[in-house]
């Protein structure tokens, strides 16, 4: 990392344990829990920040690790009777879910587009499967999954080891902010790390990476398979938040979301998806509240409005509009990933 | 022995189905190579067309077999000119903005139509087999998509426009410099895949019944099997239906629909696995 990215990174993380420790002073619980909402929906958009901006893996898909997540943690708390056991098999299943249908994909060499086409299939089918579970025979131990009925009343965090000792909301938010600084700075350091610039020589050229000696399909799977744990931490937290999960995880609105914030965010950085997150899904929550719009209208229009005029990111097109008013060239600005990842396709 | 002839027959009715959601796909995600993620919901659209044309007095035979596939495919030309040409040969923009597309469409159906399903009745008995009976409209289906795979296949190997869409397709530049313009044969092809599109959401509308959702139930299975299918269109379709058709029925009669539809995507990444480019990737590579 040079200087300004470092400098960057570590302005973030102030802004974070500001945010962390000073915000939840001015706001009730409910209003913390809200915000709570928005950090883990910014950790749960991360981690498709980084399979597709570092790994240049688009998935179609990221709404089945957040859902298998949430799911595992229902259904675990709910069997274990405490949250620390049930967080940890949060990250463990999605990530050897991702592993399995990585497997498949990277070794099978599917290309970027077949990729985001089987992913896609794949959440469809979760979904479905899900959403059929609602009988009384369907059930994981304790828990009954109840189908499109979801799973009410999941145990909160509590204090690992300790089941009685409930978190309350502030906690839980700066137990989120935690993590979603920790995934942050861990996906900083993977970027700029010798094992982060192999992954980014995948998703330049593959061919060229694989004539230098690097082994592709391993370096993807490793990519998508920690993209996978993240989200699965994202959907712990989401169900943990919420006390209550439903199928809709698994919809393709969920994966679409998720989509459209990193788009909007852009790929080349981490902070932007973060920002575009949370602008976005207040403005989604506003329309839905004053009933205003369709919000499957709202996200799809914005979605192709964006393609079509900043394929690159709003965030990353101020930094261009900024460099062009300080005079400054577009190198200049560290961390830059080129549109190549969209274009690898080709 | 009665029990295995509609045994049969729900196969058949299984395989003719996937090629009816899949001969537009084909058409504009086989020969285009654009990926249309808003497929499902231009079926969705052909649905529709049927319940308004059916409120306004028409025929239902008429509305499904003409009205729906024409007026997708017009809605496909205008989506083709306004939106989607801009990203031919953008693959991954392609994904993005048809997406897009297909969430505005869902949405803009669910605020002018509600989100309520309506019911398209078309009745043409049944015929009894031993003890069992199937619905008429089951054999209207499979003959259908047998006169359309016979029928793109012939307009493809026949004609001369068949042939210039292929050339087209296969070398743009090419086509251009023999004096046939690129533009307006993406944009004919495009038409014509909607077309296609919308007549099978058209017929399908009477077994489905018709929400702006419909299309999120087709469209996984319409992209695996052109996937499948591979390179030579026709074929592969065929050979790619088949085979899914097959085991997503078969398994559908030994447990449930939904492991019937697991075990088709199970199959399908199996198979993605080992023949990356599809069933015609390998096998039947001369044909089209």
């Amino acid at each position: 990392m040079d200087r300004s990215a470092r400098a960057g990174t570590i302005a973030t993380l102030l802004i974070g344990l500001l945010i962390t420790f000073g915000l939840p002073a001015y706001a009730d619980p409910f209003q913390v829990m809200q915000m709570t909402l928005y950090v883990v929906l910014a950790i749960f958009a991360l981690s498709l920040a980084f399979i597709w901006g570092v790994g240049g893996i688009l998935c179609f898909g990221q709404g089945v690790f957040f859902g298998l997540g949430g799911y595992t943690f229902a259904i675990c708390a709910i069997n274990f009777g405490g949250s620390t056991g049930a967080f940890l098999m949060a990250l463990l299943i999605p990530a050897a879910v991702a592993a399995a249908l990585g497997y498949f994909m990277f070794y099978g060499r599917l290309n970027d587009v077949y990729l985001g086409v089987v992913t896609m299939v794949f959440s469809l089918i979760i979904w479905k499967l899900i959403n059929s579970t609602a009988g009384p025979e369907w059930h994981i131990g304790a828990a009954r999954l109840g189908g499109f009925n979801g799973i009410p009343s999941i145990p909160p965090l509590n204090w690992p080891g300790r089941p009685a000792d409930a978190l309350d909301p502030l906690q839980v938010f700066q137990i989120a902010m935690g993590l979603l600084v920790i995934v942050y700075l861990a996906m900083k350091l993977i970027k700029g790390s010798r094992y982060g610039r192999v992954a980014i020589a995948v998703r330049e050229n593959e061919t060229r990476a694989a004539l230098l000696g690097y082994d592709v399909p391993f370096v993807k799977l490793v990519v998508f398979t920690f993209g996978g744990l993240v989200a699965g931490m994202a959907g712990a937290l989401y169900a943990a938040n919420q006390a209550f999960i439903d199928p809709n995880v698994f919809s393709l609105e969920m994966s679409a979301k998720v989509l459209v914030w990193v788009m909007a965010g852009g790929l080349s950085t981490f902070v932007g998806p973060i920002i575009a997150t949370i602008g976005l899904q207040y403005v989604a929550l506003f329309l839905a509240d004053h009933k205003l719009m369709n919000s499957q209208l709202v996200l799809g229009a914005i979605l192709c409005v964006l393609v079509l005029s900043l394929p690159n990111g709003i965030i990353p097109a101020l930094q261009d509009a900024a460099a062009w008013l300080f005079g400054r060239t577009r190198l200049a600005l560290a961390g830059r990933a080129p549109a190549a990842a969209r274009k690898t396709a080709l | 022995m009665a029990y295995a002839l509609v045994i049969l027959i729900e196969i058949v009715r299984a395989v003719a189905g996937l090629v009816l959601i899949s001969t537009g796909l084909m058409v504009i995600f086989g020969m285009m190579r654009v990926i249309n993620i808003a497929h499902g919901e231009f079926m969705m659209l052909g649905g529709y067309t049927v319940v308004i044309a059916g409120k306004a007095g028409v025929n239902p035979w008429v509305s499904m077999l003409v009205l729906a596939p024409l007026i997708v495919g017009l809605f496909g030309v205008v989506a083709e000119r306004l939106f989607i040409r801009f990203f031919y040969g953008r693959m991954i923009d392609t994904l993005l903005a048809t997406w897009g597309l297909s969430l505005f469409l869902i949405g803009f159906v669910t605020v002018v139509f509600g989100n309520t399903v309506a019911g398209v009745s078309v009745s043409l008995g049944s015929v009894q087999i031993g003890g069992f009976r199937v619905s008429g409209y089951a054999f209207f289906l499979i003959a259908v998509a047998a006169v359309l795979l016979v029928a793109t296949y012939g307009v493809l190997r026949h004609t001369r426009w068949g042939l210039i869409a292929r050339g087209t397709m296969q070398n743009a530049n090419m086509a251009a410099a023999l004096g046939v313009s690129p533009s307006l044969v993406y944009m004919t092809t495009f038409g014509i895949g909607s077309a296609l599109t919308g007549l099978a959401g058209a017929l399908l509308s009477p077994i489905t019944g018709v929400v702006p959702t419909m299309g999120i139930a087709f469209v996984a299975r319409a992209f695996i099997t052109v996937i499948i299918g591979g390179p030579a269109i026709i074929m592969g379709t065929i050979s790619a239906a088949s085979l899914l058709g097959t085991v997503s029925q078969l398994m559908t009669f030994a447990t449930t629909p939904v492991v019937g539809d697991v075990a088709l995507l199970f199959v399908a990444v199996v198979l993605l696995r080992i023949l990356p480019q599809g069933i015609t990737g390998k096998l039947f590579r001369r044909s089209i």
